[in-house]
C-alpha cells in the first residue's frame, strides 16, 4: 500500500469514503457491509481517497466502487484484475484494491486469478462471495454446492467447487484470508491488514445473498474464528485450508514472496519511444 | 426436453408458499463479554453502541428506500434518530466535546457487533412495519442484557450502579417498543407474496 501521509491520517472519518449515491442491492444483502467495512478500512489506514482506486468487473458486488468517493474503475466481466495490475504497475503511488464477486472472479475471470497471484503486484483482491451469480438471476457459480436445486439447475450442477483459497496459495498469493460481511468490524480489521499486506493479498468475503440463497441468513451461526494464527508455511496453511468447512474466519496464511516490480533500466523504452513504433 | 407447465386456469389463485420468517439470527459462538473498570470506560461502551446502532438503522432506511418500501423506510429513519439522540445525550451527560477513543484491545461485544446493532440479513424488501419493530425489540433486549452483564462484572459500586442504570434505560425503551407494537398491525399472512418475484429458485 501507499504510506499515507500524517496529514492524511488525523481528518477522515469512514463516512468520508461513501458517495452519494445510494446503494441499489437487495436489502439484507451482505454487501452493504462489506462497503461500510471498505471505508472503515480506508479510514484506519489514514487513506486519502484520491491516494486510492477500487477496480470492479461485473456483478452485483461490482457495484462499490460507484459507491465510494476514491477513484474506481468499472470494468470488464472477469478482467478487474488485470486492469487493476496494469493500473498498479503504471501509478505505483496508489493504493490498490480489486472487488468482485465468485462468479466474476473464479468462472469469468479464473485465468486471470490465477496469473494475479502468480504475479503478486501490491494489490488486494476482495471476493464477496455467496456462491450464485445474483445479478443475472441465480444461476450457479463456481463456489456453489454440486447439489443445489434451483429451477436454473433442477438436478444440481454435480460439479465439484472451486476452492479459492488453497488456489490461491498454490498459485502465489501473498496474503490470504477469509472473513464474513455479518461480521463488519473483523472485516474491516482483516481488509485494512491486506491492504497494509505488501505483494498480492485475497481477501475472501462470505456476503449472503438473501434473495437466491436465503438459507445463507444461516452462515452467522456457522462462522466462527479461525482456531489457529496465520502461517508463512504454504504447506501448512495449504493442509488448514482444504481441512476446514469453509467458515474458519481470519488472516490464514501471510507469506514473504517480494511483490512483484516492473523491470526499471536499460531496454525500458519511454513514451515517446513506443509512440515512435506506432508511426505510420 | 423440459417439461411444459400445464396452463393455470383463468382466475385460479396463485399458489403461495407460507411467507418468510424474518428471525434474527444469534451469532454461533459469542465473545467473552467486556468488563469495565472505570465510568468512562462504561460510557464509551454505551455510546459506542448506541452510535453503531444508529448508523445500521440509517443503513437500512437507505436500503429500503431504494427498494420504494417508504413506510419501513421511515420507521428505520426514526429508529435512527432515536439511536443518535441517546448517543448524543451520552456525549453531553459526559461533558465530552468529541467521541470517546475506543479502548486498545478494541469494543468487545457478546457478539461480532455492539447488542444493539441490528444484524445486517435481517431485511426482506417486502417487510412491513412490525418486522423492523420486531429488529428493534430483539436488540433492546439484547442491550438490556448486556448493560445487566456488565453490572455483574462491575469492579466498583459507581460502576456497577450505572450499569443498572443504563439497563434500566434499556428495559424501558423494551416497553416503548412493545406498546409501539400493540399499535402496529402484525404481518399480513402471505407478506412476502411477490407477483412477480425476482428469484426463479424454489
Amino acid at each position: 500500500m501507499t504510506t499515507a501521509t500524517a496529514e492524511s491520517a488525523a481528518t477522515l472519518a469512514p463516512q468520508a469514503y461513501k458517495s452519494d449515491y445510494k446503494p441499489i442491492w437487495c436489502p439484507g444483502c451482505g454487501d452493504y457491509s462489506v462497503l461500510s467495512a471498505f471505508t472503515k478500512a480506508f479510514a484506519t489506514l489514514g487513506l486519502r481517497p484520491e491516494e486510492l482506486v477500487v477496480v470492479s468487473g461485473i456483478g452485483c458486488s461490482s457495484r462499490i466502487p460507484a459507491y465510494l468517493t476514491s477513484y474506481g474503475f468499472h470494468g470488464v466481466h472477469g478482467r478487474a484484475l488485470a486492469a487493476a495490475t496494469g493500473l498498479k504497475l503504471a501509478r505505483p503511488d496508489l493504493t490498490v484494491v480489486v472487488a468482485g464477486g465468485d462468479g466474476d472472479g473464479y468462472s469469468i475471470g479464473g485465468n486471470h486469478f490465477l496469473h494475479a497471484c502468480r504475479r503478486n503486484v501490491d494489490m488486494t483482491y476482495v471476493v464477496m462471495d455467496n456462491h450464485v451469480y445474483g445479478m443475472t438471476k441465480g444461476q450457479p457459480s463456481p463456489t456453489t454446492e454440486p447439489d443445489w436445486v434451483s429451477k436454473l439447475s433442477p438436478a444440481g450442477t454435480g460439479v465439484r467447487v472451486f476452492h479459492p483459497l488453497v488456489i490461491a496459495l498454490a498459485a502465489g498469493a501473498n496474503f490470504i484470508a477469509r472473513a464474513f460481511s455479518g461480521d463488519p468490524n473483523g472485516l474491516a480489521a482483516i481488509l485494512a491488514e491486506a491492504i497494509r499486506a505488501p505483494g498480492f493479498s485475497f481477501v475472501e468475503v462470505l456476503s449472503p445473498c438473501v434473495t437466491y440463497r436465503p438459507e445463507q441468513r444461516g452462515w452467522k451461526q456457522e462462522v466462527r474464528p479461525a482456531p489457529v494464527g496465520p502461517t508463512d508455511d504454504p504447506a501448512r496453511a495449504a493442509r488448514r485450508i482444504l481441512t476446514d468447512d469453509g467458515f474458519n474466519l481470519g488472516v490464514l496464511y501471510r507469506g514473504n514472496r517480494k511483490p512483484y516490480q516492473p523491470p526499471v533500466g536499460k531496454g525500458t523504452a519511454g513514451v515517446a519511444d513506443l509512440e515512435k513504433g506506432f508511426e505510420l | 426436453m423440459s417439461a411444459k407447465k400445464a396452463p393455470a386456469k383463468a382466475g385460479a389463485r396463485p399458489k403461495r408458499k407460507p411467507a418468510l420468517r424474518l428471525s434474527v439470527v444469534k451469532a454461533a459462538r459469542p465473545s467473552a463479554a467486556a468488563a469495565v473498570h472505570t465510568m468512562n470506560e462504561l460510557m464509551a461502551y454505551a455510546y459506542a453502541l448506541e452510535l453503531e446502532a444508529s448508523e445500521r438503522y440509517a443503513e437500512f432506511a437507505e436500503a429500503m428506500a431504494a427498494h420504494n418500501n417508504r413506510e419501513v423506510a421511515e420507521l428505520f429513519r426514526k429508529l435512527a434518530r432515536i439511536e443518535h439522540r441517546h448517543a448524543e445525550q451520552i456525549l453531553e451527560d459526559m461533558g465530552w466535546t468529541e467521541p470517546p477513543a475506543p479502548p486498545s484491545t478494541g469494543y468487545r461485544w457478546e457478539g461480532p457487533e455492539g447488542p444493539e446493532t441490528a444484524d445486517t440479513a435481517a431485511l426482506h424488501y417486502l417487510m412491513q412495519p412490525y418486522h423492523a419493530l420486531e429488529i428493534a425489540l430483539h436488540n433492546e433486549r439484547r442491550a438490556h442484557r448486556f448493560f445487566n452483564g456488565l453490572a455483574k462484572s462491575a469492579t466498583t459500586d459507581k460502576i456497577r450502579r450505572a450499569a443498572l442504570g443504563m439497563a434500566a434505560e434499556e428495559a424501558e425503551h423494551v416497553r416503548l417498543i412493545e406498546d409501539w407494537m400493540k399499535r402496529t398491525p402484525p404481518p399480513e399472512p402471505h407478506w412476502d407474496y411477490d407477483p412477480d418475484p425476482p428469484r426463479y429458485v424454489d
